[in-house]
């Protein structure tokens, strides 16, 4: 079966610094895959160049079979990458269902619409509230988004790339910043994600990998330092040593 | 509470609310009360559907521009030698002004939004800058430094005169100001405005929607630069002459002014900045002319430090203030 | 064509002495632009005031030349400290309107207030009798003062060059040129940082302002009517650049005083349109960084 995303010996440099090295790497449809590796392993380079935010030096990235390695963000979108950002990367000033709205709009192909008042496509609206309303924040769906909590922006943020509908869904640390007493709740929402969605997310959070994941690649210095099951990584010496070892002294 | 009233938004109710027909009516109301200040009523309506035009790029969409007056200016200058060389019929003078404009809108949007920041602010300057130089060196067509007039404006449909005191020209402009006004409003509420909306928010976050950010500014540029197109050859048309200074840097400063006083991306902040600036102009610039300019330059200062939402921000929190009081 | 080539000489000779005011003046501005992300548009208004400090001085109180310029470096230095800290560092993470909007705030202020102080017309420049005449230089007369203009800027950029490049302080400040988080996160100061970076930078647009004064003439226009140029000089040489904005300085001054001696009938076109042409080709101008 045709893994949802890989890549092909994945490089990037910049000038004599290597961030990625020959990276090889595939997401199983429907996968429940994590990426870990101490601060500076090359993770962001990663999926920025996943997003087409960055360009690789070599290599190739194919989305669902097709490659992608020369396409633009949008493109990508279309073929079905979604991602949630590190930092809340919201529409600060519009209202929490605005948000989720903007995204399913433009997956409808209706963001064009310059003459309709926007309040009256019906579908977008109606889908935007039951996407909010899955995610706990039927609620809060009027609030302008800057009067909401820190930990529910995180949800918006996640019901943001929902509205896009992806097949692959990257996320880019879902519980930063959330203390760790309230990432159960990350973790709820995450569970409940639709399963033919593959899923990767990048993660400090141990607890909420080692929970949420069926596969976990360890990135050190740029290259893949090994890859296999929760228990697997847990057990490994080398994946001790550059990681776990430094956080459970 | 939801965010300001006329944002592009999923919920706003897009229906007219009775207090939007207020400028209408004073307008009117102005028509019959002050007909010896029909000719400033006029450039009044003229500058603010110039700035309608700008509030929809920079206040909607975000794009700062020190240049608005290329396409101001363009429009004004298209529409004059037209009137001079082709026809003197208003209505085909607006509508090639307008579109025109909107030509040289699209094509240099095309090339410069591709830019951001300082550069972006750079082009949009170098860009009316060209334009001035042009007009002021291509004397055989625009006039040069003495500008362009000498021309009669043909009855509009061939039955309403323009006249001396400017009473056919006040509501020549008003109707197409009607027009606009009903257009941005239009916009600003659709899906189209909503991202323009989520550009100006978060462009990062656009790009990751799969949005066609470049494009989506293109079009709204193009459609501003047409407006801005429609309100220079309005002032050529009520004016009958045409001069350098519709493309001056002046004027892009002094447009940026008024819609700033009036507040940005609200739709009637560009209704109440030209009233206010123009009125003020009109009874004090010309006999205190350097406490003018000092005094626009430390309004500029305090808006910027204390009410980012100009004079309608300052009415919406008195508002809010009195209400919350009442409750 | 011996005219042509004396011509030759005499328009990069004159293009020179300009583009070094150029580049004295826009220095500071391409430096804070790089720093601090900040869009200053009032920079000209910093050269102004150091041309009306100049030549008040001189002609008001018999101040030497010499120390006529340094109290327009030393003053305008000072009363920029005071706007940084006032107005400016309230808006360095502000979005760029506000902070164009602050900026020419501040012009139509300073504009107003010299119109006050000193009327519309502009300055006369009275030369010290010891920088007036001619400078005879490889067979050639040349106007001692352009010549003394062109001497004292090149030892200026130098010493500024040699200041940013060797001195702990020049290296603070292309680590936040750099990299501002990571140079906040490795302990430098930069709020002070950016408080001595802009009296400098401002120091400096005040020396070129006062220095060229009888190129650009000083009078309260002057903010306005010459900030497309300092723009167009860091735009074009990239800002945060040192070396980038030179470059574009000479350009500008050379190809401007070309432009206006063989092709007056086309004004500033070519300007507008060279500027146009290298920002499409380069955004982040000739030297600037990428990324932009």
């Amino acid at each position: 079966m045709t893994p949802a995303l890989e890549t092909r010996n994945l490089c990037k440099h910049f000038g004599a610094l290597t961030v990625a090295e020959q990276i090889n790497f595939k997401l199983d449809a429907g996968a429940r895959h994590a990426l870990i590796g101490p601060n500076g392993a090359g993770k962001t380079t990663f999926v920025n160049m996943l997003m087409g935010g960055l360009a690789p030096s070599s290599g190739a990235i194919l989305l669902g079979g097709v490659e992608v390695t020369r396409q633009s963000q949008r493109q990508r979108v279309k073929h079905g990458l979604g991602r949630t950002f590190q930092i809340n990367s919201l529409f600060r000033s519009l209202t929490v269902v605005d948000n989720v709205s903007l995204a399913v709009a433009e997956r409808h192909g209706v963001a064009w619409g310059m003459f309709r008042p926007a309040g009256r496509y019906r579908s977008v609206v109606d889908e935007s509230m039951q996407l909010l309303d899955t995610l706990g924040l039927l609620e809060d769906a009027k609030l302008s988004l800057a009067a909401l909590p820190y930990g529910k922006q995180r949800l918006v943020e996640i019901a943001i790339a929902l509205g896009m509908r992806p097949k692959v869904l990257l996320l880019d640390e879902p519980a930063a910043g959330i203390p760790s007493l309230e990432s159960h709740r990350i973790l709820e929402v995450l569970d409940a994600l639709p399963k033919e969605i593959a899923i990767l997310i990048i993660e400090h959070d141990m607890d909420l990998v080692f929970r949420f994941a069926r596969k976990i690649t360890v990135l050190a210095q740029g290259a893949v330092l090994m890859e296999g099951s929760p228990a697997e990584v847990s057990s490994d010496a080398r994946v001790r040593q550059v990681y776990l070892g430094e956080r459970r002294e | 509470m939801t965010g300001p009233a006329h944002t592009g938004s999923y919920l706003s109710d897009p229906r007219v609310r009775p207090m939007e027909w207020l400028p209408w009516v004073l307008a009117l109301v102005c028509y019959f009360a002050a007909p010896t200040y029909l000719p400033l009523g006029s450039y009044i309506l003229i500058m603010i559907l110039f700035a309608l035009s700008l509030d929809l790029i920079l206040g909607y969409a975000g794009i700062i521009t020190l240049g608005h007056a290329a396409y101001f200016g363009f429009g004004a200058y298209v529409a004059a030698i037209l009137a001079v060389r082709v026809t003197a019929d208003p209505l085909i003078g607006i509508a090639v002004a307008g579109i025109s404009a909107g030509l040289l809108g699209w094509l240099t949007g095309l090339v410069i939004l591709r830019m951001r920041g300082l550069t972006l602010l750079m082009l949009t300057l170098a860009i009316t800058s060209i334009c001035y130089e042009i007009a002021n060196k291509a004397t055989a067509l625009t006039g040069g430094a003495d500008g362009l007039g000498g021309f009669n404006m043909k009855p509009i449909l061939g039955l309403f005169k323009f006249d001396l005191f400017n009473k056919t020209g006040y509501l020549y402009c008003l109707l197409f100001l009607f027009v606009a006004w009903w257009l941005v409003r239009r916009i600003i509420y659709s899906p189209f405005g909503a991202s323009l909306t989520g550009i100006r928010e978060n462009v990062a976050r656009m790009h990751a929607l799969g949005s066609p950010v470049y494009q989506r500014l293109v079009a709204v540029y193009t459609i501003s630069a047409a407006l801005a197109g429609v309100a220079g050859g309005l002032l050529t048309h009520t004016t009958e002459f045409v001069g350098l200074k519709v493309l001056s840097f002046d004027l892009s400063g002094d447009l940026l002014v008024m819609l700033i006083l009036g507040g940005v991306g609200r739709i009637y902040g560009a209704f109440v900045g030209p009233v206010v600036y123009l009125l003020a102009q009109d009874s004090l610039a010309k006999q205190f002319p350097e406490y003018w300019y000092f005094g626009i330059g430390l309004m500029l200062v305090l808006v910027v430090m204390f009410a980012r939402g100009g004079i309608l921000g300052i009415v919406d929190r008195l508002l809010l203030r009195i209400r919350r009081g009442n409750t | 064509m011996q005219g042509f080539a004396s011509s030759l000489v005499s328009v990069a000779f004159h293009g020179i002495a300009y583009g070094m005011i150029l580049y004295v003046i826009s220095v500071g501005l391409s430096v804070t632009m790089g720093l601090m992300g900040f869009v200053n548009l009032a920079h000209g208004v910093f050269a102004m005031t150091g041309g009306y400090v100049m030549l008040s001085a001189m002609s008001r109180y018999d101040v030497p030349f010499p120390l006529a310029l340094c109290l327009a470096f030393v003053l305008v230095a000072a009363a920029s400290v005071v706007l940084e800290r006032l107005l400016y560092a309230r808006l360095y993470s502000a979005g760029d309107l506000e902070q164009v909007l602050l900026t020419i705030g501040l012009i139509f202020m300073a504009v107003a207030a010299a119109r006050l102080a000193y009327g519309t017309l502009q300055q006369p420049v009275n030369l010290p009798p010891y920088l007036k005449g001619q400078f005879a230089l490889f067979g050639r007369d040349f106007p001692a003062y352009r010549v003394f203009l062109v001497a004292f800027s090149s030892v200026l950029v130098a010493v500024l060059w040699f200041g940013v490049e060797r001195t702990r302080w020049g290296a603070k400040v292309r680590a936040a040129v750099d990299n501002r988080a990571m140079a906040q996160a490795i302990g430098i100061n930069t709020s002070l940082l950016f408080t001595v970076t802009f009296a400098l930078g401002s120091g400096l647009a005040a020396l070129g302002g006062a220095l060229g004064a009888d190129i650009i003439a000083i009078q309260p226009i002057y903010p306005f009517e010459n900030l497309i140029t300092f723009l167009i000089v860091v735009a074009v040489g990239g800002m945060g650049s040192l070396r980038g904005p030179f470059v574009a300085a000479l350009l500008i001054g050379i190809s401007d005083t070309a432009c206006k001696y063989w092709l007056p009938q086309f004004g500033a076109f070519f300007i507008y349109a060279a500027t146009i042409a290298i920002l499409l080709w380069r955004p982040a101008g000739l030297f600037g960084k990428a990324s932009q």
